[in-house]
């Protein structure tokens, strides 16, 4: 009973609070720009919109096309669910970790890059080739990254992981969480299209990734893909921010405890996604075969933290 | 019971030869007895493999095929669990194979002889059955040498065709130097035990000097990794399991290389004892290299069978990745450990077979609708084909390690082995394995790339040819073969607590541990807070999680309507299919990325009056080839060849000479002898 709650609760959550965070980092940005920018609400009113709005749907597309929302969708939406966000304790923890965790990111990716081939639009395969190829160098990184963390908790599961974290110390001072957590901060940015390697904002087709992809969906399942987006977003920050930033997550189930744990969480939610607004708005998008070396970066960082397991113990 | 089961097994595969071959005239009738005796032959074997497995342990089914003329030579069979879990491999792609082919066949009726094609397939079906059976060196040799031949008899099948004639001739030679090299290596165990039986090669490392016992190894390594097609052993598997009838490629690339795996189990956890370190870090090394450049090598692939033919050699890698893994754990005293790497190591081993039949089954329909194997003529067949598009999009998923099918729960074993040896005190294990896991992260990653590629060019958006614009539904049989394969990689996702039950005698007799890894439906690693997945959960709770979707179009949607447009296309007036994305072009990236590695060659010659922007004609062309095949083989190849001009000499034809030769090879002898 309490995990059926702690589920509905957790999904509830996610889905309200991702598109506050992306309108949080829309309008920050914007700021940074000296621009007025969108209000931080409008993500949810565009989402409306788009909700009520008519589909035009391609002549070639096939099923696919139209499944490939919904798999995006709900397999994001459960990834979520295995990852704390305000207890430790993650609803879905028993049904897989890390592991299962990246998987499903990665079926939501496979069908989002089979729908952008469906249509016969260049534009389509171009942000599915572009968006498959980083993901895959992105990977090793992200994995020993992973593998790095999950080897000091002895554990794949992301609640043990967490505990593992909220030792005496500041694991932050432990060298291969301080590098794990800089190799997972720029897989972070690739993962959800920040600009030194993918740009959100673009409209010009040729340097899209994740937008090109998107160019023939409409309506209700824009609004869908959209939403995935921000839910993938606000997960991996979430599981940034809570592994390497253990402080004030709720160990036990009391309204109280969850209650300050939620504040905690959002305003460590809102220090990430400051940094990450700083980042786009003081760099300049990567040419496309330049990415490859900042993910290399990520990946050498990674191995310098498994290394430093054993310098350090 | 299971006895009674082998033998109906092993005849009716016989049956279907020599049905196969009396029936040579008669093409209907050829088809029918090939795909029915295999279809009876499969059910059989699953059913005696599953009762061997499941059954109480009792006495081991035991018997001679025929008896023995020759000293040393009894063609012995018998069934063990590792054996019985290979035969169910077997005996499982058998009925589906088998299925499939009594539809597929018929495209080869009046034009090629199906009572041969009947007879090759059920002939191969029952040689791989005898390797795995074989209770002695010798009989095992002699299967494993028939199996080889069968195999090129499938391969230049089509042997109107040049690309058929050579890959044939390769896998001949290829398979012929690995066939040396294990005669070579069952000779040293045979000097140490004086007898052929495998029983008695049992810990027979023990008995062994380190350097005979390194020297069998190797010999071994090779032996089987060439049948394996590990890198760089690996040349001839591109060039020959795509020629062959797609059902015998999938027989190939599902069953044959795992004979490969089968040999190097049996040989390396049965007969050769605890093994020093350098043996499992070879065989991690090769897995992962192998891994990483099998689907490197197919992502540049557009011939959709080759395709596939590159991604066994990046499983294969998997699964050695497994082995090696076990091994280090043995080494360093974890049986327990060992065994779960075992276990993900064979779990592999199946859904492989499982997963890359069905993909190949799909490659066959396609191909068979097409008439070709250059995905960039295909595209669409998604509405054309419907069902094998939804068969070939299981495979895929699976393939790609994507959860919740099986491909995800073997590589999800495979990485939590990786990670548990971080519980060991060995430095070279805890440093090699995250190493090694964030390569098989890579693999992983860049195999969902290759599979989006071969579903979405082959089966999305427009088709880019005529034949492709065509094409019709493969025939209901064709659709009953690939359906069961993929009902089973689905089954073998959701719940995989059947397959470790079934691999618990397997393990106690090879590192003597058995592990309950499930409870429920979720699956453990050795401990039980050390990390948990269960992939009928998350199905499920997919399944949860999909009213919420719905229930926003109910609520929002309902009054919005759906229009059929035009893809955009930026003004112009329509799309062509030369505007869309090729295979060539979707990989194009990675090309570039791993462009040290792949030496892409390419030209262009343009044609053009005024300004080269304004080309009349255009030709570009591009080709990767192979390291190996410059640095490794051509050399050889052409040492080989200088040898023998030396060689030939000799052989003058002269009778004065050869005269001579005798007569000294005599004195020879007889020094020797005093």
């Amino acid at each position: 009973m309490m995990t059926f709650v702690a589920t509905v609760a957790q999904a509830l959550l996610l889905l309200a609070l991702a598109p506050l965070l992306t309108g949080c980092i829309r309008n920050w940005k914007a700021k940074l720009q000296n621009r007025r920018g969108p209000r931080v609400w409008q993500p949810y009113l565009d989402l409306l919109k788009f909700l009520r709005k008519d589909m035009v749907i391609s002549e070639h597309a096939s099923w696919i096309f139209s499944a490939m929302p919904y798999v995006l969708f709900t397999s994001t939406l459960l990834a979520g669910l295995m990852v704390p966000l305000v207890t430790v304790a993650a609803p879905l923890s028993l049904f897989g970790g890390a592991l299962a965790f990246v998987g499903l990111l990665a079926l939501g990716r496979f069908f989002l890059a089979l729908g952008g081939l469906d249509t016969a639009s260049a534009f389509g395969g171009m942000g599915s080739s572009r968006e498959m190829t980083l993901a895959a160098i992105a990977e090793p990184a992200l994995m020993l990254a992973v593998f790095t963390v999950a080897i000091q908790a002895g554990s794949t599961n992301l609640s043990r992981v967490l505990q593992a974290a909220q030792g005496p110390g500041w694991t932050l001072l432990n060298p291969a969480y301080a590098l794990a957590f800089a190799a997972l901060f720029i897989v972070l940015l690739a993962e959800t299209g920040r600009i030194p390697i993918d740009n959100p904002a673009t409209h010009l087709e040729l340097t899209m990734i994740h937008e090109a992809m998107l160019l023939e969906y409409s309506g209700r399942y824009l609004a869908l893909i959209e939403w995935s987006a921000s839910i993938k977003q606000l997960v991996l920050m979430a599981l940034l921010a809570n592994i390497f930033f253990p402080a004030g997550i709720a160990t036990e189930m009391t309204p109280g405890r969850v209650g300050f744990s939620l504040i905690v969480f959002l305003g460590k939610l809102l220090v990430l996604a400051g940094a990450v607004v700083l980042v786009e708005t003081t760099n300049a998008k990567l040419r496309l075969f330049r990415v490859p070396d900042l993910l290399g970066v990520a990946f050498i960082l990674a191995a310098l933290a498994l290394l430093s397991t054993f310098l350090f113990q | 019971m299971p006895d009674l089961l082998l033998k109906l097994s092993l005849s009716a595969y016989a049956f279907g030869i020599v049905a196969g071959l009396a029936a040579a005239r008669r093409d209907e009738l050829a088809r029918l007895a090939g795909a029915g005796a295999g279809l009876a032959a499969g059910t059989c074997g699953v059913a005696a493999a599953l009762s061997e497995l499941i059954g109480a342990p009792g006495k081991r089914v035991a018997f001679n095929l025929w008896p023995s003329l020759l000293p040393h030579l009894r063609l012995g069979v018998r069934l063990d669990p590792l054996g019985a879990y290979f035969l169910l491999i077997v005996s499982a792609l058998a009925i589906a194979l088998s299925l499939y082919s009594f539809g597929y066949v018929r495209g080869f009726c009046g034009r090629k002889s199906v009572g041969a094609l009947a007879a090759f397939f059920n002939g191969l079906l029952l040689t791989t059955t005898l390797v795995f059976l074989a209770s002695n060196a010798f009989f095992f040799l002699i299967a494993w040498e028939l199996m080889a031949l069968t195999a090129y008899c499938l391969v230049s099948f089509e042997h109107e065709t040049k690309e058929s004639r050579n890959a044939g001739v390769l896998l001949f030679i290829m398979s012929h130097l690995g066939t040396g090299c294990l005669i070579a290596g069952f000779l040293l165990l045979f000097q140490a035990s004086g007898s052929y039986e495998f029983e008695s090669f049992r810990r027979l490392g023990v008995h062994l000097s380190a350097g005979r016992r390194d020297a069998a190894f190797l010999l071994f390594l090779v032996g089987f990794g060439v049948k394996a097609g590990i890198i760089p052993l690996h040349i001839w598997l591109p060039a020959a399991h795509p020629v062959a009838p797609s059902h015998a490629s999938a027989l190939l690339s599902g069953v044959l290389i795992k004979a490969g795996i089968y040999g190097l189990t049996r040989v390396l956890f049965e007969f050769l004892g605890t093994p020093p370190n350098w043996w499992g870090v070879t065989l991690l090394s090769i897995g992962t290299v192998s891994a990483l450049l099998g689907v490197l090598y197919a992502l540049m692939e557009h011939d959709l069978k080759r395709l596939l033919a590159y991604h066994s050699i990046e499983n294969i890698g998997i699964i050695l990745m497994g082995l090696g893994a076990a091994l280090m754990f043995l080494h360093t005293h974890h049986p327990i450990l060992a065994t779960f790497a075992l276990i993900a190591s064979l779990y592999h081993t199946l859904n492989h077979a499982i997963f890359k039949a069905l993909l190949f089954l799909g490659a066959g329909a396609v191909v068979h609708a097409t008439h070709t194997r250059n995905m960039e003529e295909m595209g669409g067949l998604i509405k054309r084909m419907p069902k094998t598009a939804l068969c070939f999009l299981v495979g895929a998923v699976a393939i790609a390690a994507l959860p919740p099918l099986n491909g995800f729960v073997s590589e999800w074993l495979t990485y939590q082995s990786l990670l548990l040896g971080f519980g060991t005190t060995s430095s070279l294990i805890r440093l090699m394995f995250p190493l090694c896991g964030a390569m098989l992260a890579l693999t992983g990653a860049l195999a969902a790339a290759c599979f989006v590629k071969a579903f979405g060019i082959t089966f999305l958006a427009q088709p880019r040819g005529e034949p492709a614009a065509q094409a019709r539904e493969a025939s209901p049989t064709m659709l009953a073969g690939m359906g069961l394969l993929a009902a089973a990689c689905i089954f073998l996702g959701l719940f995989p607590s059947a397959l470790v039950r079934l691999l618990a005698p397997l393990t106690l007799e090879l590192t003597g541990q058995r592990l309950a890894l499930t409870s429920g439906s979720i699956l453990t690693n050795t401990r039980p807070l050390g990390g948990t997945v269960s992939t009928l959960g998350i199905a499920l709770m997919g399944i949860c999680l999909l009213p919420i979707p719905l229930g926003l179009w109910l609520v929002f949607a309902r009054h919005s309507r759906v229009r059929i447009g035009p893809t955009w296309d930026c003004g112009l007036r329509g799309l062509t299919p030369a505007m869309e994305y090729t295979a060539t072009g979707f990989s194009k990236p990675i090309r570039m990325i791993f462009k040290a590695l792949f030496r892409p060659k390419r030209e262009v010659q343009r044609e053009y009056d005024y300004s080269p922007y304004f080309a009349k004609t255009l030709r570009f062309d591009s080709h990767i080839e192979e390291p190996f095949v410059r640095r490794l083989y051509r050399p050889l190849n052409r040492a080989v060849l200088r040898l023998s001009r030396r060689m030939r000499t000799l052989q003058a034809g002269s009778i004065h000479a050869y005269l001579i030769y005798i007569f000294v090879t005599f004195l020879v002898l007889l020094i020797f002898a005093l």
